[in-house]
């Protein structure tokens, strides 16, 4: 282009790549990918704190998965159950023969009882069930798969071992002092303790042959070493013999009496393999050598296996862990959330219309409009007073079933669904409206044909967002009582009290028996299926209403 | 659907004095399809018509032209009352279909609307089959029982619209997957569906291309024998091609109101002059 074709004169042309230009594009680009990175961060943290959270409920509640039972032979003895009316027999006594059979060792009442203990204390009613079902086993001999109790349950598991440490830390800590200090000698295959010990003249008698109680001195010189113990648990550390060993030395010498000698004191057995460089072991408390042979034996012999736990989904709940399920849980949850959409669905829906498209505006609507977007931040448990006070204490609705339970949790989920509905209303073109009043709609048409379907896929997401919050809901339903235990399933209904899955999860982490623990977990993956469920049926129902229009 | 027209009562009144002595003419050619006396719009305190007054002739198609904000669509609205449907919006003076006040309290604006069709700037076809969306006025007017009466409503509308042709093969695929000049079709279709007497369109080709504008133009061209068509459009090239009769309104005030070919030529008011040799708007 030639000087001429320009009008005016000629701006100096800017370097499209100078180098503060470049500096200025680099630190743009800089600036995005560090956008960039602070969102995937976020997404990363957010992913591995949910994925720390399944990990460790599946780490912890895949146990209670499977359950660990016995193949038991029974003897149905004609004896003990009558033919005519089985229900009736002394099954608690035919189990036992049964167990006990496998066991000829076993002699006393005691051996007996205790063997019982590794199966179910349920056991009887198992047996009891099977054979009233199958009445004509009276006389013969069945083979059932009876579970075994909650401790060989975890045993069987490996999530309690069969041995325990038999040293605290702690008791571990004070030898390594006395090591330290070079008291811990090892003569002759044995390990004493060097100690200076002074014969206290209180204590001893100097006879011939001395008195006394040796074994206070014993445990006075080793107190005298660690000084800053306070706890009768150091004595452990010495042999039962350990007195033994001063007085053989005073009856060498009587005249040490009143004077420091050093003494080679044993120590006990658990320290011997300690000093030795093992790790000292006791057999778990929880259970007898008997116990544990017999369960061994029964292992050994093919009986004892772990299946996959159905109990969990078609028991009721149950005193003991390895009978605990949650069918009652689950049916209880089922006919509360039935009535909470059958409430709130329809409620929230006409007041979402009446406000968004209705209502005039004035001070009163934005009132009502103010208050219902504060009922949403209203905490759960408020309307669990209100349930407790309005719906059983006024109204004498009965306690603890799914009925209040629903409407309570319909308080909860009303806001919600209506904030949703209102939205997804407005959400809705004008247009629309304007084409159906244009061709003659009158407002409820406008609205039945034409809007609410258009909205309906966002009113089925809030519902179901509010519908898995009331799935969760636990604290308002501790309040009107729906905690109840629920130990079958075939009294339930809408007026019968009832327990739900999170109450269940509640009273659950509150049990002290370990089966209690992985059940819990399990019952919260329980839970987290049923959230995903529901959430995979929104999404199905949004996409066939979105096909549809 | 002529057996519909002849079912409803139509009251047969006097028609009023027209406003200026050369509307006489016309309307000695034309009825009087609907009138306009002293009507004032307000949105809340805001006023937005004032005292309009126009005749809309039967069998033809009347333009309303001037500037954005002007008041035109505003007065077009006032014509089927869907004013009514805005918060805080009033109007006074008279508006009479075929002399009947539509403002009248006996009056249901929705009875009303299936007298007075309306086609909207940007084509809104219901997220529905082609075939629902012309057959759902019908439906809830009452106007079809049965299937094969649905069919003929729709084919017959279709047709009228120009779009039979084009669509008759997918009836019952979804009205929003037409292209905007077929949508708009679609829409005129629906409109003429419930047999109305009044057809308006506000700015019906503005969201589309010069095709699609000529064949809604030429559709304008075919309908305005059977009905009367008011037209709100920016093109004053559209005004003078497809309308017989033109209004020209200004700061909420009618201007002028006139035959076509007057207002483009021989303008009485020297804002119609500035405003259709292009000096301002």
């Amino acid at each position: 282009m030639s000087e001429a074709q320009t009008i005016g004169r000629r701006r100096p042309a800017r370097e499209l790549a100078s180098l503060e230009s470049n500096r200025r594009v680099r630190a743009r680009y800089a600036a995005d990918r560090r956008l960039q990175a602070y969102g995937i961060i976020a997404i990363g943290l957010a992913i591995g704190l949910l994925g720390i959270l399944l990990a460790s409920l599946i780490a912890t509640g895949y146990p209670a998965f499977t359950q660990t039972k016995v193949n038991l032979e029974i003897y149905v003895d004609p004896a003990k159950v009558d033919p005519k009316d089985p229900a009736q027999g002394n099954f608690r006594a035919i189990v036992r023969d049964a167990l006990v059979s496998n066991f000829p060792e076993a002699t006393t009442d005691k051996q007996k009882t205790d063997l019982t203990k590794i199966l179910t204390s349920d056991a009887s009613y198992i047996v009891r069930d099977y054979v009233v079902r199958h009445p004509e086993t009276v006389g013969q001999r069945v083979t059932l798969p009876i579970a075994v109790s909650d401790p060989f349950d975890q045993l069987y598991k490996g999530v309690i071992p069969k041995e325990v440490d038999a040293l605290s830390w702690s008791q571990v800590e004070w030898f390594e002092r006395l090591q330290n200090r070079g008291v811990v000698v090892a003569e002759g295959g044995r390990t004493n303790l060097k100690l200076d010990v002074y014969i206290d003249p209180a204590r001893i008698e100097s006879g011939p042959p001395p008195t006394g109680d040796f074994a206070a001195v014993a445990r006075d010189s080793l107190q005298a070493y660690l000084p800053d113990v306070h706890d009768t648990l150091l004595f452990t550390m010495l042999a039962d013999n350990a007195p033994d060993a001063i007085k053989q030395r005073l009856e060498a010498d009587p005249s040490l009496i009143g004077k420091t000698v050093s003494i080679a004191l044993p120590v006990s057995e658990p320290f011997e393999v300690l000093a030795k460089g093992g790790t000292p072991k006791v057999p778990n408390p929880r259970f007898t050598a008997a116990q544990i042979a017999a369960f061994d034996a029964l292992a050994a012999r093919g009986l004892v296996h772990a299946t996959f736990n159905w109990e969990l989904f078609f028991n009721a709940d149950s005193r003991f862990p390895e009978r605990a399920g949650l069918a009652g849980a689950i049916m209880g949850t089922f006919y509360m959330l039935i009535v909470c959409f059958a409430l709130s669905f329809p409620i929230g829906i006409a007041a979402a219309v009446y406000l968004e498209e209705f209502a005039p505006k004035n001070r009163l609507t934005d009132l009502i409009e103010v208050n219902i977007n504060n009922l949403a931040a209203v905490p759960s448990v408020v309307f669990g007073l209100l349930g407790l006070a309005v719906f059983l204490g006024f109204f004498g609705l009965p306690r603890s079933t799914p009925l209040v339970g629903g409407m309570v949790l319909s308080l909860v989920t009303l806001p919600t669904i209506i904030i949703a509905t209102r939205a997804a209303l407005k959400a809705v073109p004008p247009s629309i409206r304007e084409a159906a009043l244009g061709v003659g709609a009158s407002k409820h048409q406008v609205m039945l044909h034409h809007v609410l379907p258009l909205a309906m896929p966002g009113i089925l997401t809030g519902t179901i967002i509010g519908m898995a919050h009331a799935l969760g809901e636990t604290a308002p339903l501790l309040l009107i009582g729906m905690n109840a235990f629920i130990p079958s399933v075939e009294s339930m209904g809408v007026l019968e009290p009832a327990t739900t899955l999170p109450t269940q999860i509640f009273s659950w982490a509150d049990s002290p028996e370990r089966g209690f623990v992985s059940r819990t977990s399990a019952a919260i993956l329980v839970l987290l299926g049923f959230l995903v469920v529901m959430n995979m049926v929104a999404i199905v129902l949004r996409h066939r209403f979105e096909r549809k229009w | 659907m002529e057996t519909n027209v002849e079912a409803r009562p139509v009251i047969k009144v006097q028609a009023p004095a027209p406003v200026r002595d050369e509307m006489a003419q016309a309307a000695e050619q034309h009825e009087i399809k609907m009138t306009a006396r002293d009507v004032n719009v307000y949105y809340g305190d805001k006023q937005a018509l004032f005292d309009v007054s126009l005749d809309i002739l039967d069998r033809s198609v009347t333009a309303l032209i001037g500037p954005s904000g002007c008041g035109k669509s505003t007065f077009l609205r006032c014509l089927d009352r869907m004013n009514d449907v805005i918060e805080g919006c009033r109007v006074t003076g008279s508006i009479t279909l075929d002399g009947q006040d539509v403002y009248a309290p006996q009056v249901d604006p929705v009875q009303l609307r299936a007298r007075v069709g309306m086609v909207f700037q940007k084509p809104n076809p219901f997220p529905k089959s082609i075939f629902e969306n012309v057959a759902y006025g019908p439906r809830i007017h009452g106007l079809i029982k049965t299937k094969a009466d649905a069919e003929e409503v729709v084919v017959n509308s279709l047709t009228k619209a120009g779009l039979f042709e084009e669509v008759k093969d997918r009836l019952q695929e979804s009205g929003t997957g037409l292209s905007g000049g077929q949508q708009q079709r679609l829409c005129i279709a629906r409109a003429i569906s419930v047999n109305p007497e009044v057809i308006l369109m506000d700015e019906p080709c503005s969201a589309l291309d010069p095709i699609a504008t000529a064949r809604i133009e030429s559709l304008m061209d075919e309908l305005k024998e059977n009905y009367c068509i008011v037209i709100v459009t920016h093109s004053m090239q559209q005004a003078a091609r497809v309308s017989q009769r033109t209004a020209f309104f200004h700061l909420g005030k009618l201007v002028e109101g006139d035959e076509t070919a007057k207002i483009f030529t021989n303008p009485t008011d020297i804002r119609t002059q500035d405003y259709v040799t292009g000096r301002f708007g």
